[in-house]
């Protein structure tokens, strides 16, 4: 939009560009400057976790120890899940939040910069403190990610580091969380009423809200760890009158909404991003909001479905198996509006819609394998095998991560002004897709067969499935250097050519009538938004109000 | 809220106001954290969830009222958190017992160290629903029991199952934990009072 462009350089002495050095990004309280911050930290963070997973998977590629002791190990397998949840998905999705929220819904910047900055640079601190428990003596924490009483009181040194990170990490998302449901709810545009609003402004307003939620849920579970091991309270050990099956209760009470939290955004990525290629709009706007908001409400009464096989009453089991079943409705509306929107559009394939398409068909494996763990007696058998490792890897890594990537693809051109390299993109896509399910495919069998999770050796039999899992994790760690160095590219690249202001030209938006790339401040006068979404032309009112 | 907004004053109060009311809202859902415990708890209580309710309580008086024509299996398990401080065991694995009579059985516990140490059991009823039918006059788990270096105790659990216990019942399962509770007790000065395992204090 050359107006906000005019606007910016000549009207606005006090908001100019951005400070130079390094002291612009640790005091920025831009939007854009916050959202580039956290999708690098998520990245660094993916690359750090996919380190853990790659020691993992070589331990695994025979029966028998071979590189690393088993309590490293563990440490492996609990830090790796941290690492990526609260360190890779949760920012980045955040990063995209930053990024994307003010600029589709017109508004200059999120409600609260300065606790936007301070959201931000928590982070680090919390990951140097949980990631310092790895050179401590007696190691990081290994009683796995979900920390569950009585084993986790028996880490050592690690275990007031790995509380208090988990605190900070906590504050962050919380602070992010609430930001964006003011800056939703407050600063929209004229004309850009709740029902108008980009789906992933929709699923992002869903995931903060079950974030303010839970994430409060898990510091007092944590807390209630803190003070069993130091202050002779008992909240979970039993010999105190304390259960510790209360603990996994509270822990699922905020793990089973989290899970969402790491997917609904990347249902509103791939709703923003299949309309586009397939040159039609969203099929069932309104029942894509609603799904999302049914998932939201179901999150919270499914959570034992984590713990069947903790000793529930039968009325529990049943409960907790109908509910979990009944979260595959809204989510198979959604798949079916992705490919309802599909339906006789003119569809073309650059990078992003091949991630989205990898995620549709990925996912929706996942989503199956995850409706057969929500059968009890099923999971009596599944539970803590490598069954229930490939089916959270299937919703996380082709779900979750390819939401991720595929906007990282569809909006960096609009972030940079520079067209990614679409053959190596390409590439990157077709590479990631095979290896994924090199890693994850056979872990189902591997899961059914018997093979535990968490265990560094295995019997003999399961050789087989775990090598070609360990080189598929291999392949796809080595395919997303394409992407680190596709992004490289886009970000410190020559500027080559002009990229339009509308990247793609079946995108609709607001996003897509700033220039590319978008200026430091974008829509400081907030735009008049049409029946379209988009902005009205100068002169004529807005319809429909 | 669809409507869109006027004025940058009029923002500013309801972004203050919306930050507040999600302020208190996290600050509710901490506090939601908290007061799971004692809804669990009273939960298991109602539910028998968890083998833990009333049947893990002292009853001052029972009214005995023998149900001859059935009989019920009473298995005793025992087992030692961690396995190092004590050898413990029932002196009989199971007995046969009439609804509404009351029996003792004899629980045996030795300390292996030589040192002192507290002991703690921690009971369970399988299956859960006949937890509420099972009720103790007397049980070594309603107290911390202290143990001198290398001392052997004999401890009696005299216990009832209610007629009312639900007729499909047939095998009882009574297990007991024997945790090291050592530090615990040298950390709260105050003394156990005899009572339930869900009322023993929980700081």
């Amino acid at each position: 939009m050359a107006n906000a462009h005019a606007h910016d350089a000549h009207d606005h002495h006090d908001h100019h560009g951005p400070d130079k050095g390094i002291m612009r990004w640790i005091k920025t309280t831009n939007h854009k400057d916050l959202g580039t911050l956290y999708l690098c930290f998520a990245f660094t963070m993916f690359f750090i976790g996919g380190l853990m997973s790659l020691v993992i998977r070589a331990e695994l590629f025979q029966p028998g120890l071979q590189f690393v002791d088993p309590e490293f190990f563990n440490s492996m397998t609990t830090m790796h899940a941290l690492v990526m949840i609260f360190g890779g998905v949760m920012p980045a999705f955040t990063g995209l939040a930053n990024w994307m929220v003010p600029m589709m819904i017109g508004a200059g910047d999120l409600a609260l910069p300065r606790v936007n900055n301070w959201g931000f640079w928590i982070l680090p601190f919390g990951f140097a403190m949980l990631l310092s428990t790895l050179f401590m003596p007696g190691g990081a924490p290994a009683g796995g990610w979900t920390m569950y009483p009585p084993l986790v009181l028996q880490t050592g040194n690690a275990f007031p580091m790995l509380i208090f990170a988990v605190h900070l990490l906590g504050i962050s998302s919380i602070t992010g969380a609430i930001n964006v449901v003011v800056t939703i709810l407050n600063m929209r545009a004229p004309g850009m009423t709740l029902l108008k609003m980009p789906l992933f402004v929709w699923t992002w307003l869903i995931t903060a809200y079950l974030l303010i939620a839970t994430m409060p849920v898990l510091a007092g579970a944590v807390t209630m760890l803190l003070t069993d091991k130091y202050f002779g309270t008992s909240f979970f050990t039993a010999s105190g009158g304390g259960d510790p099956v209360l603990f996994q209760h509270i822990f699922w009470f905020f793990g089973h909404p989290e899970v969402y939290i790491l997917i609904l955004p990347a249902f509103g990525i791939v709703s923003t991003i299949i309309p586009t290629f397939a040159r039609k709009p969203l099929f069932g706007y309104a029942s894509m909001v609603y799904a999302t908001a049914s998932i939201g409400f179901l999150s919270f009464i499914v959570w034992a479905h984590h713990m069947f096989t903790v000793g529930m009453p039968l009325a529990a089991e049943l409960f907790f198996m109908f509910s979990t079943m009944l979260i595959a409705v809204p989510t198979g509306v959604k798949v079916f509006n992705w490919v309802a929107t599909m339906w006789r559009g003119s569809m073309s394939f650059e990078t992003p819609m091949l991630f989205a398409l990898g995620f549709v068909f990925l996912f929706t494996m996942g989503g199956f394998s995850g409706l057969m763990l929500a059968i009890t007696p099923v999971d009596f058998q599944y539970h803590d095998t490598y069954f229930v490792v490939a089916h959270f890897h299937y919703v996380l890594v082709p779900g979750a991560v390819f939401s991720i990537i595929a906007a990282v693809y569809y909006w960096i051109p609009k972030w940079t002004g520079r067209m990614y390299n679409e053959t190596l993109g390409k590439l990157h896509f077709w590479l990631s897709a095979i290896f994924i399910n090199v890693t994850f495919f056979p872990q189902h069998f591997l899961g059914l067969a018997g093979m535990q999770r968490r265990v560094p050796d295995y019997n003999v039999m399961f050789t087989d499935f775990n090598q070609m899992s360990t080189i598929g994790a291999f392949g796809f760690f080595l395919a997303q250097f394409l992407f680190i160095g596709n992004m490289l590219a886009c970000m410190f690249g020559k500027r080559d050519g002009k990229v339009p202001e509308r990247v793609w030209e079946g995108a609709h938006g607001l996003e897509w009538t700033v220039a590319s790339p978008a200026p430091y401040h974008t829509f400081e006068d907030p735009p008049l938004v049409g029946d379209n979404g988009e902005p009205v032309a100068a002169g004529k009112p807005a319809h429909g109000h | 809220m669809s409507e869109p907004l006027s004025t940058a004053a009029e923002t500013g109060r309801r972004t203050r106001r919306g930050v507040w009311e999600l302020v208190l809202l996290t600050l509710a859902m901490f506090g939601f954290g908290f007061a799971l415990v004692p809804i669990y708890n009273a939960l298991c209580e109602l539910t028998g969830l968890n083998g833990r309710d009333q049947g893990m309580q002292l009853v001052a008086t029972v009214q005995e009222q023998p149900d001859l024509s059935r009989e019920v299996t009473v298995q005793f398990l025992t087992v030692v958190n961690g396995g190092r401080e004590w050898s413990f065991k029932s002196e009989v694995a199971e007995m046969k017992v009439h609804p509404g009579q009351l029996y003792t059985v004899n629980f045996v516990a030795e300390n292996q160290l030589d040192q002192d140490v507290v002991g703690q059991a921690v009971p369970a009823v399988t299956p859960g629903k006949a937890a509420r039918h099972l009720k103790k006059t007397e049980c070594f788990c309603f107290n911390q029991q202290p143990f001198k270096a290398r001392e052997a105790k004999r401890m009696p659990v005299r216990f009832m199952l209610d007629p009312e216990l639900p007729a499909d019942v047939g095998t009882v399962s009574l297990s007991y934990t024997f945790f090291d509770v050592t530090e615990l007790a040298q950390r709260s000065a105050k003394p156990s009072t005899p009572g339930a395992a869900t009322t023993l204090p929980r700081g």
